[in-house]
């Protein structure tokens, strides 16, 4: 399996250099002008030609991909336009934030919609069915940003019990770390938790329909064994792959949340950068998120073949 | 303060003393210590007060660096570093000699060459600078606390450049750092203000730390705007930038921020319903609001075709749809803002006439080309101003292109000095606040440099000369009346319409105290309980 994994993490090359000379040409085409913005209101034509200059905005569209190009294969993200700080200490800044805030969110939708996806199967077509699908429904239809500000009205403004915003890293304490992540983490796991719970529903329902489910059933299983056991990991490479998606979607999803509860994570950094045309923050940033998806493909490869053995690369 | 004299200074500078001295127990009994939690208007992204004119950047140097002068909340000059200055030789020669005790952020004392330098710099982009310098003769350090300015011609707004309070905003900083190119951003953020940068916890996009400097020595007035005794009761400040305006709300009222720059309008009455909050105008003075034809490309490089514009502006409509809250604005037809010193309605047209602007449009010749009008979606209120304009333009027969943008598109768009079907504009929709549109010398909208004047580009050498003989009037008298002539020309040639002026108030909570009146928020003598 090594050599699997060396050329998939190979094969991540050429993909993540796509990516990097589409997003810089989408915003080579993108009205807006750095050089612009940083001149600001009293600024002759010169004073702009100057920053265009110093900036390298008025080589050719080539010539700025060779020289950004050739940073990146240096290691070397650049810097921002503004702050003139590296974009590699800027994503190093946001990272934590939004790290612990898709992995906290993420293990809250797999931890409440896995049981409830394989109960909603077993229970099919009860009262307890009936419910898990109308919350799974509600969880698609509510948007994140409304929901933030409902759990934020009730949990933050009205009993005081949570932090309206902001973040806390962990080496400052872990309660107060959790504390700050609580209400963003539950409010874009819910989203998730829909699509979990449909696709472990869906997914068992094949399942429990198999002759060995029966089988165990008619041997005297408790029911918890079958479902755990035998069903649910037979079920399991629908779910992988719909949490390895969830996982990529959950970096976009981020963005909203980041911006509702004031978290410093990578979403926003990239929004602020959008609205400023912070050319370097941008590629650096999407360069980085395009290799995270990469790997969270390459890991759920990986894991078919924990699942299942008999799938072989 | 053109004309101050030294006498006149020695006896200002005694009464402000005993003035502090009555006042000192209101200052000295505020609580010392503890930490203020601020929402800032914007981000901290560029720390170079020269490099750009950001109010972001221009508040975050109030922090960290001294001004020569200060502007008090009557708008008058006063020293600041400075100890004592002195013109002679009918105001061709002047000389600052710096307080003691100046220290920069690195322990280094300030000196004369400091504030050499940064001048140097400052007036190599600042329009108020340049002014400066076309006038100056000379500028050097004659020992190390003292500095002479020469002049080469007469020169009425001396002080009124190194007391500038808006961008920007002469700030002292070591002569090695102001040594750069005004090019090039500075890389260190060393002043010698009464708060020190903590660089180290800078998060541009969330967090911006400052710190009590202890070794800043205040003056003993009473603080009044950027004058006087820059006492600072607390420890730290902490700028969490939060742009969701719901949830810098929430924050506000769950207590885990103290201070709001700029809520907007519609949070306010909420704001003001909560016992433990209170909402405050920092400047009373406020905004400007502008429409900017492009004086470049038909059809509003036709005269007539401007002076359409003035007929159909009805400023409390604009405002209604702008700014919505009543209270807070007011229509005002004086260029140089109502509540300043130049504030008249000479030139302003009468009422709205809807009949006579689409009389102007045909003689203009109009011939039914598309206007280009640049609407600046994500800001409410030139996006409201934008939607009323267009309604009006369509009335007296103008072909309106309305294109919906975010902010940073039009400041791309509006320096394209192209036709508009070629990526030119015919319109946009901006703001100023009061301080800089407050006199001839640093109104960007005023000027008739045509390729070298603020976007929009008009020509007028009338305005030109005027504004020259405005700067070298160093009589009051005479500077008001030149105000007035220029506000007239201006009108004539309608550099801009002007559709009101409002203030935003801030919020914070009632355990924050001692805010000062000033267009930016200051933070010496605020204490928090």
């Amino acid at each position: 399996m090594f050599p699997e994994i060396l050329r998939r993490l190979v094969a991540t090359i050429p993909v993540m250099g796509v990516v990097a000379i589409a997003v810089f040409a989408l915003l080579h085409v993108t009205p807006g002008d750095p050089a612009v913005i940083i001149a600001g209101d009293y600024a002759t034509s010169e004073d702009i030609a100057k920053i265009r200059a110093k900036l390298g905005l008025d080589q050719p569209f080539l010539t700025q991909v060779g020289i950004w190009l050739g940073r990146i294969v240096r290691g070397d993200l650049g810097t921002s336009i503004y702050s003139g700080l590296p974009v590699a200490t800027l994503i190093g800044q946001r990272a934590e934030a939004t790290i612990a805030l898709t992995l906290f969110a993420m293990v809250i939708s797999v931890s409440v919609a896995v049981p409830l996806g394989v109960l909603a199967a077993w229970k099919k077509g009860s009262l307890v069915d009936r419910a898990v699908m109308v919350f799974a429904v509600s969880g698609f239809s509510m948007p994140t940003f409304w929901l933030g500000f409902v759990l934020v009205y009730i949990f933050a403004v009205s009993f005081h019990w949570l932090p309206v915003q902001g973040f806390s890293p962990i080496d400052r304490g872990f309660w107060p770390f959790l504390r700050h992540l609580i209400l963003p983490a539950v409010t874009l796991s819910l989203v998730y938790m829909a699509l979990i719970a449909r696709m472990t529903r869906a997914s068992m329902l094949g399942v429990l329909n198999e002759d060995y489910i029966r089988t165990a059933f008619a041997k005297g299983l408790a029911p918890r064994w079958v479902l755990v056991r035998h069903a649910l990991k037979n079920a399991s490479l629908p779910i992988v792959t719909i949490i390895g998606i969830g996982f990529a979607l959950l970096i976009g999803g981020a963005v909203v949340t980041e911006s509702v509860f004031a978290l410093p994570g990578l979403g926003r950094l990239t929004v602020d950068a959008i609205i400023r045309r912070d050319y370097p923050v941008i590629q650096g940033v999407i360069l980085v998120v395009s290799g995270v998806y990469v790997l969270i493909n390459l890991v759920v490869d990986l894991l078919y073949v924990v699942l299942d053995p008999r799938i072989k690369y | 303060m053109a004309g101050v004299s030294r006498r006149g200074f020695l006896a200002g500078a005694a009464a402000a003393a005993a003035a502090a001295t009555l006042g000192a127990p209101r200052v000295h009994a505020q609580k010392k210590g503890g930490t203020i939690r601020f929402i800032p208007h914007a981000d901290l992204k560029v720390l170079d007060p020269v490099a750009t004119t950001a109010y972001i950047t221009r508040n975050h140097s109030y922090f960290i660096y001294d001004t020569l002068f200060g502007t008090d909340a009557d708008l008058a000059i006063k020293p600041q570093m400075v100890a004592k200055y002195a013109s002679s030789n009918k105001g061709l020669k002047w000389s600052f000699t710096l307080r003691d005790g100046l220290k920069f952020h690195d322990g280094a004392a300030v000196t004369a060459e400091d504030a050499v330098e940064s001048l140097k710099r400052w007036a190599k982009k600042d329009p108020l600078g340049r002014l400066l310098a076309a006038h100056m003769a000379k500028i050097a350090p004659s020992d190390r606390k003292t500095f002479t300015l020469e002049l080469s011609q007469p020169f009425g707004l001396v002080l009124d450049a190194l007391g500038k309070p808006s961008s920007n905003v002469p700030f002292i900083m070591p002569a090695r750092i102001a040594a750069a190119s005004a090019d090039e951003p500075i890389k260190e953020t060393i002043g010698s203000g009464p708060f020190k940068f903590v660089k180290d916890e800078w998060q541009p996009g969330n967090q911006v730390v400052y710190v009590k400097n202890p070794d800043y020595v205040p003056r003993q007035e009473k603080p009044s705007g950027s004058t006087g005794g820059k006492v600072v009761n607390v420890d730290r400040v902490v700028w969490r930038y939060i742009p969701d305006h719901a949830t810098a709300n929430a924050a506000l009222d769950a207590g885990e921020v103290d201070w709001w720059e700029n809520p907007p309008l519609d949070f306010v009455p909420k704001i003001e319903a909560n016992a433990a909050l209170t909402t405050f105008v920092t400047d009373p003075r406020g905004t400007q609001g502008w429409i900017r034809p492009n004086h470049k490309h038909p059809p509003f490089n036709n005269k007539k075709a401007r002076q359409a514009l003035l007929y159909i502006v009805d400023q409390p409509k604009y405002l209604k749809a702008a700014i919505g809250v009543e209270k807070y604005y007011k229509p005002c037809p004086a260029l140089f803002t109502c509540g300043g010193p130049f504030e008249s309605a000479a030139g302003a047209p009468g009422k709205p006439d809807l009949d006579r602007a689409r009389q102007l449009v045909k003689e203009s010749g109009y011939d039914g080309r598309p206007v280009v009008v640049l609407d600046p979606s994500d800001i409410a209120l030139t996006h409201g101003a934008a939607l009323v304009t267009r309604e009006l333009l369509s009335q007296i027969g103008f072909n309106v292109d309305l294109q919906a943008m975010d902010w940073s598109s039009v400041v791309a768009r509006r320096a394209k000095k192209e036709p508009p079907q070629q990526g030119g504009w015919n319109m946009l929709f901006t703001w100023w606040i009061a301080s800089d549109v407050i006199n001839p010398a640093v109104h960007a909208g005023i000027s008739g440099a045509g390729d070298g004047a603020w976007f929009g580009w008009p020509e007028s050498g009338r305005i030109e000369e005027l504004k020259v003989q405005w700067a070298r009037a160093t009589d009051r008298a005479k500077q008001k009346q030149l105000a007035e002539e220029i506000q007239k020309v201006a009108y004539d040639e309608v550099m801009y319409v002007p559709f009101g002026q409002w203030v935003l108030p801030t919020a914070h909570r009632k355990a924050v105290s001692g805010v000062l009146q000033f267009p930016a928020p200051l933070f010496w003598n605020v204490s928090i309980a």
